[in-house]
């Protein structure tokens, strides 16, 4: 018997943006993109963790109404959104790549607590730590 | 419940909030903060505070006051090291403040936290200062003069550090 996530979503405030980051700055590639009607469901998982899905959803109808939809749009760009992490071989290394290809540090790698961290942001507001694994 | 402020604002807002975030022993002025978010210096400061609920500055004091908390704690650095490391002029401005927005003087906090014991290594570094920042939803000035009742004898500080 075993149990896993599969998927867990975070709100995007534009998909193809949002695929845009999560693809060509990040390193993930599409898992899934199915589209009915207005509705698109769009996973992308990492080539190091293939078992886990990165919903990037849009706060929508039929899912919620039009004022929740602003609502949480409005809560991702406040940056009020839940913590998510990466965590990575070398801290350092994963800044150089991804700044080079212009993500939002908010952080730069800090050593602290036996490891090196760094904050950056996606483009809708969801805040990211990196951070290196202890070896 | 939303402010019906556009999304994409609010993210050029809370670039911003992440720049003092960064740096909040810097100065900034609503000039360099309206520069960095995309905004008229006219609208800066009331976006930012119907966005994120207190006004730059006063966000900028409690970012401050986390910062001298954490240095208080966790290094034996002096106060006086520590207040011109998080940013302030000078130490009296430091002391007030501080007592003013935690209720207990540089020497007390230091004293108190390290009586305690903490287990918070496993919890990444800002998600922890975000736990411990201090809830400043009133005005220093105005927090200063409930604190004094109405004898009103420290009505006139800046709450601008």
């Amino acid at each position: 018997m075993s149990t896993q996530v599969q998927v867990a979503g975070i709100y995007v405030h534009d998909q193809d943006e949002a695929l845009g980051f999560y693809v060509d700055k990040l390193g993930f590639a599409v898992h899934t993109d199915a589209r009915n009607g207005d509705y698109r469901w769009l996973t992308v998982a990492h080539p190091d963790q293939s078992g886990f899905q990165l919903g990037l959803f849009r706060p929508q109808a039929p899912l919620v109404d039009d004022a929740t939809a602003a609502s949480l749009n409005e809560a991702v760009a406040k940056g009020a959104m839940p913590p998510l992490v990466l965590v990575v071989d070398d801290c350092r290394a994963a800044y150089d790549r991804f700044s080079s290809r212009g993500v939002e540090f908010t952080q730069q790698p800090v050593e602290r607590f036996g490891s090196v961290d760094a904050s950056f942001r996606d483009p809708s507001g969801n805040g990211w730590k990196l951070i290196e694994a202890r070896r | 419940m939303g402010t019906g402020q556009d999304p994409r604002l609010l993210r050029r807002l809370l670039r911003a909030r992440d720049r003092m975030d960064a740096a909040s022993h810097e100065e900034w002025p609503v000039s360099r903060l309206a520069e960095v978010s995309g905004v008229s210096e006219a609208h800066f400061a009331r976006s930012f505070a119907q966005a994120f609920g207190v006004p730059p500055h006063r966000y900028l004091l409690t970012r401050r006051i986390e910062r001298a908390k954490a240095l208080l704690r966790d290094t034996d650095l002096p106060i006086i090291d520590i207040a011109f490391e998080t940013g302030w002029n000078s130490l009296g401005t430091f002391g007030r403040v501080f007592r003013d927005v935690t209720g207990r003087s540089p020497t007390e906090l230091r004293a108190c936290e390290r009586s305690a014991s903490h287990a918070l290594e496993e919890v990444p570094h800002c998600y922890v200062k975000a736990a411990q920042r201090p809830d400043l939803t009133i005005a220093v000035s105005e927090k200063r003069r409930r604190d004094a009742g109405d004898n009103g004898d420290a009505e006139q500080q800046s709450e601008v550090p």
